[in-house]
């Protein structure tokens, strides 16, 4: 039997668990049972996993191991961070500066706090999706207690020049956060060459176990915790550890930095090879996002014409898995607030297509995605009553 | 995503009937608007009061591809005045159900075949209009 090709290219979704990191898991679930606040040999043992795992996620930070809060994963940290921050700062003042390209977690955060009270500036982006440094300074007030600006951006890949933010924000002694989730165990995520106050990360984005993350709360920075219980996480994040998760998150972490940049250029060099073949074959298509300042495992490809719900469907119907951000595929019927912002009109946002690579990514599953693509488009093209003259300019024109 | 279609929409979506631009319809219907994502055009072409011939061009979401689908199999061969009678609830039906959230956005192909319908009778009523004359 001949068995379908497959190729897994979202990981900017989620990442398997590395078989190193799921061993590492594994005697925390059951062998070794203690709750690390226990006195006794159990709870010790939990214990130095912990910190074990604190070291191996502050090494990777170029932080100390005091500074790590683990918490449930991404959306977590970015809750802790911003909320934390603005209810341990409002006596100083009760402005907020972000992007309009955030995660989720970061604006649905924001904007619950403008119902508290507080200002929000979310900045505009380049056509590239970049946040400029001189917009950033030119909205920082008297007032201004936060700045949050993502590390790179989860759907187009723009890395943002987050070190010249840092600068900035520092130099007017306003807190910055980040949101790494999309970086950290990807490219260097140097706290201190990043000028952050915090950062937010996430082990499912790098080979580690879902539900499980940490943010980096630099000495001095003052949050609020939003879970009141027990004393665990220096009582910024009550509640027993989930000792496996950070174990493996851990792993994780120490297992990305070892050849973090061979496999950078390696992503980068199948990324491109996507990018170059797919624009030339295909017709009424671009990039979205920057071609230089961008991850290395992350396309980002527009097309005319179609939606691109259609388009991941009929992808996984030849065993690959991407994403898109058109509207259709997302509950609230709004094409992506990333595609927008960076200038898309709403029938061009729609036809987008996401391919994010990782370590599983092969040539030849890259073959099989180049040898479908321009197919399965002009599947869809020859449906669309938006069509305009012909758009192949490949070798596909006879077929289909 | 693909498990929030029904088999019957997945099957119209990977293998859509009768689709292209048709040469020389009797009408067209168009509905939709790009900016959301969805535009559906039908083409009929009407013999002896009777659906004779019926394609669609679409873009947009496998559910709006898969209606779009479905509504000129059902449409093919009836007369105007029971193809007018196709409702979304139909088109929906005969698709084993479509999720709610696309139920009204994705759900226009009966609107568009009530388009084309309508500008048909349209054009036939101009034409005994400029007989009389």
């Amino acid at each position: 039997m001949v068995t379908m090709p497959k190729a897994y290219l979202d990981h900017a979704a989620t990442t398997p668990v590395s078989g190193e990191v799921l061993r590492a898991m594994e005697p925390f679930f059951s062998k070794r049972p203690g709750n690390a606040s226990s006195l006794h040999a159990y709870g010790r043992e939990a214990k130095e996993a912990l910190d074990s795992a604190r070291a191996q996620v502050a090494s990777a930070l170029f932080c100390s191991p005091d500074e790590i809060v683990f918490t449930s994963g991404g959306t977590e940290s970015d809750n802790l961070a911003i909320k934390g921050a603005c209810l341990a700062n409002r006596h100083k003042g009760n402005h907020i500066i972000t992007s309009k390209i955030e995660h989720p977690a970061v604006l649905a955060t924001c904007r619950f706090l403008e119902k508290q009270g507080f200002a929000v500036t979310y900045l505009p982006v380049s056509k590239e999706g970049f946040v400029s440094p001189q917009d950033v300074e030119g909205a920082i007030t008297q007032k201004t207690i936060l700045v949050t600006v993502m590390h790179a951006n989860n759907e187009i890949g723009t890395i943002q020049p987050i070190a010249e933010i840092g600068k900035i924000a520092n130099g007017k002694g306003v807190l910055f956060h980040t949101d790494a989730v999309q970086t950290a165990g990807k490219i260097k995520t140097d706290v201190n060459g990043l000028g952050v106050g915090m950062l937010s990360l996430s082990a499912h984005k790098l080979y580690g176990p879902k539900g499980v993350g940490a943010l980096f709360v630099r000495k001095g920075v003052r949050l609020e915790p939003l879970a009141h219980g027990g004393e665990h996480e220096r009582s910024l994040r009550a509640g027993t550890e989930n000792v496996a998760g950070i174990v493996g998150l851990g792993c994780a972490m120490a297992l990305a930095q070892k050849g973090m940049e061979n496999e950078a250029l390696r992503e980068q060099r199948l990324r491109d090879r996507i990018i170059e073949t797919a624009l030339s074959e295909i017709g009424d298509s671009w990039l979205n996002g920057s071609r230089q300042s961008r991850l290395p495992g992350n396309a980002n490809l527009g097309f005319k014409y179609i939606e691109g719900e259609g388009l991941v469907l009929l992808l996984d119907g030849k065993g690959i898995a991407a994403s898109t951000g058109s509207a259709c595929s997302s509950m609230r019927l709004e094409p992506s607030h990333v595609l927008t912002a960076i200038g898309l009109p709403p029938e061009d946002a729609h036809g987008s297509l996401r391919l994010t690579l990782g370590k599983g990514t092969t040539e030849s599953q890259v073959d099989h995605l180049l040898e479908v693509l321009p197919g399965v488009v002009r599947k869809l093209r020859k449906m669309s009553p938006m069509r305009k003259g012909l758009e192949w300019k490949g070798t596909e024109a006879g077929h289909g | 995503m693909a498990d929030m279609y029904s088999k019957k929409v997945m099957d119209h979506f990977y293998r859509p009937r009768n689709t292209g631009e048709m040469k020389k319809p009797d009408a067209v219907g168009e509905v939709g608007n790009p900016v959301c994502g969805d535009v559906m055009k039908i083409y009929i072409k009407v013999k002896g009061g009777r659906i004779d011939g019926i394609r669609f061009q679409t873009m947009g979401c496998a559910a709006a591809i898969a209606t779009s689908s479905m509504v000129t199999e059902l449409a093919k061969g009836k007369t105007l005045e029971d193809a007018q009678k196709i409702t979304r609830q139909d088109v929906a039906d005969a698709l084993s159900g479509l999720p709610p959230i696309k139920m009204h956005c994705s759900n226009l192909a009966a609107d568009a075949l009530h388009a084309a319908i309508g500008n048909y009778l349209k054009g036939a009523e101009k034409a005994r209009a400029e007989k009389k004359d």
